[in-house]
Order: structure tokens, then sequence, then C-alpha cells
């Protein structure tokens, strides 16, 4: 798995993950001790599908790149790697706004749940420093519910954001 | 005043005003910015130096306009900063108008922006209570009140909102800006006491 950069959200997200599958265990792990280690899906995150095209094309790169957009898209439950999932990513940066067609771009993710694609470096814009990703039930048409994230940067200096799915069945 | 004293405190003020201005106009993130956006930033740092003035110009600090003047100059100032503010959303609105929304909505998931919505409602509040009163159907006593309260709630929504920005504004001058508003304001409120008619009535 690609490391993760610990970032308050990502703290957040961490406690509230375990503080979800704290309860799911608490409650069904009487009666199934075996689904102890289940993983809680990612909640869409505020703001997350801002300026979002769907059915941006799957290109190669975004732009002249220079910045890489990582992450990887699990299965909610038993935590499984999925491939060939659909992941839109779009940004402000140092080639358009982040409602320019051009700032779009679409990547699948590999055997091992990871993906990853070269942009444009981000620049701050609207107060942070921070890229979009979707994943779209309606477009990728995998049975998983639509998903849009939103991470900030923990300095506009980085040359790489991270960013992980934990998709819930549909 | 002597005037050698006097220039001192423009000279102090014109560099209060010109610097974060200056250093937001070469920020380096202008580069990638179309220039509606570019507007809209300075629109915001227009509107915050602004803010410095209202409070100087109230209080009758400033030489040579002292207490008519100065307050004639700080309705003028006051309409400006109503405008800068309009240009200010307007412009950001044509930037990314999901952004905006989130922002208006209170649903941003940027803690600054609940700030300045919170200021701008403030803003456009105060233009709306002097509207009545320049009509009277305003009393002084409510104008007093309601005036200085929106306005602490300006100043705090304004410097909140311009600190937690990763923007145009350098840190330096944005930190200098940010003392230097809240310390006239600070100041103003002392000297001018519109409390004083919350203790009357009840005395």
């Amino acid at each position: 798995m690609t490391q993760t950069t610990p970032t308050r959200r990502t703290f957040l997200m961490a406690g509230t993950a375990t503080a979800g599958a704290m309860l799911t265990t608490g409650a069904s792990g009487l009666l199934m001790p075996a689904r102890a280690q289940t993983l809680a899906p990612t909640p869409t995150m505020r703001g997350g599908a801002n300026n979002y095209r769907p059915g941006a094309p799957i290109v190669e790169r975004i732009g002249g790149g220079g910045f890489w957009m990582t992450g990887t898209v699990r299965r909610a439950g038993d935590g499984a790697p999925l491939e060939g999932i659909r992941i839109q990513i779009w940004a402000h940066t140092t080639e358009g706004h982040e409602r320019d067609a051009h700032s779009h771009g679409a990547t699948l993710t590999a055997a091992d749940g990871t993906f990853r694609l070269e942009m444009p470096q981000i620049v701050p814009a609207f107060g942070q420093a921070h890229g979009h990703l979707a994943y779209d039930s309606d477009i990728d048409s995998s049975p998983f519910q639509t998903v849009f994230l939103r991470p900030v940067m923990r300095s506009p200096d980085d040359k790489t954001l991270n960013a992980d799915f934990v998709l819930q069945p549909a | 005043m002597p005037a050698p004293r006097a220039i001192l405190i423009w000279a102090a003020l014109a560099t209060a005003i010109a610097l974060p201005l200056i250093v937001a106009a070469s920020s380096p993130l202008l580069e990638w910015r179309d220039p509606v956006y570019i507007v809209a930033g300075l629109a915001g740092v227009t509107g915050m130096v602004l803010i410095l003035l209202q409070p100087l110009l109230a209080g009758g600090y400033m030489p040579g306009l002292r207490m008519q003047r100065g307050r004639s100059l700080h309705r003028w100032v006051g309409a400006l900063l109503l405008v800068s503010v309009i240009v200010h959303v307007a412009g950001l609105w044509l930037t990314s108008p999901p952004d905006v929304i989130d922002a208006l909505l209170l649903v941003s998931p940027t803690p600054f922006s609940i700030w300045g919505v919170i200021s701008m409602w403030a803003i456009f509040a105060t233009a709306l209570l002097a509207l009545l009163r320049s009509r009277r159907s305003l009393g002084p006593r409510a104008w007093r009140l309601g005036h200085s309260a929106l306005a602490l709630i300006i100043v705090v929504g304004t410097v909140l909102h311009a600190l937690l920005i990763q923007g145009t504004m350098g840190q330096v001058s944005k930190i200098i800006l940010s003392v230097l508003v809240v310390a006239a304001t600070l100041k103003a409120f002392a000297d001018l006491r519109a409390w004083a008619l919350l203790r009357r009535r009840k005395g």
C-alpha cells in the first residue's frame, strides 16, 4: 500500500474508521467473530464533487506532469484490492483552473488496487492547496457507491498527494 | 498638531495600506490565475485594508480629518467596502461557482469561508442600517449600538478569514495588517464607548 501522510483529516478519518469498526465489531462480533476486521467505507468529503466533469477521459498523464496523485481502492468489509476501477482526478494546477476540461483526467487501478496519475503541480486555490478525486458508479458501472474526495496538501511545495478509497458495495 | 508629526502619521497609514496590496499583487500564485480570480482576490485584500481605515476615521485619529470630515469620509469608505465585498464574492463565484455556493450555504470544507460569509452579512447588515438611519427610520441609539456590534463582527470575521487562508497575501504583511486592524478597532471602541448606551438605560 502507498504510504499515507498523516494529516488532521486522515487522523480523523482513521479515528472514524476505527470507531466505526469498533461499533460494527461490537454489534456483530458476538454473532460473527470471524468478521472482526471490518474495513469501513470512505465517506464523500465536503466539496469533493466541486467542478467534477462526468466522463473525463482516461489519460496517460494530465498536461505536462511533474506531480503525482496516488492512492488505493479497496472493498469495504474485507479490504480486498479492487482492479480496473476508474478514478477521475482534477485540481487547480500550474496549467489551469479546476473547471477547465484540460485539468481533468481519469485512470484505472492496477491488480493490487493502486493507482497513480501524473499531473501538473497543484497550487493553492480557494485558500488551500488541494486535489479532487472521484469514483463515480454512473461512469464506472461497477457495483459500488459513488465517492468524492478532496484531500488537502500538507505543504503547497509537496510533489505528491495521496488519497485512499474504501468502496461500499451498492 | 505640528506638520512633521501629521506627515509621519499619514506616511505610516499609507505604508500600512500599500504594503499588503503590493505584496498580494506580486504573489507568485497570480501567474496561475485568470484575471477574474486575481481581481476577486485583490478586492478581498482591498476590503481588509478599508476596514483598517474605518476605526481611524470614526475615531478622528487622522490629522486633518477630525470628527466631521473623518465621519464623512468614513461613510464613503464604508460604501467602497460594500463594493469590494461584492466584487470579491462575485469574482470567486465566476471562478468556481460550487465552492462559493458551499461557502454561502455554510457547508464549505474550508474553515475560513464561514468567517468570510459572516463578515459579508455583517457588512450588508451595516449598509442596511446606514440606509435606515439616513432616512431617519432608525434612532441614534439603535444605530450606534447596531453599527458597533456589527463592526466588531466584521473585524473579527475578516481577520480570521484572512489569517486562515493560504492565498496571495504575504504571511508577514497579513499578520501585521491583522494586528493593526484589531488595535485600531479596540482603540476606537475604547474611545467612543458605544456600550455606555447600554449601561445608561439600565441605570
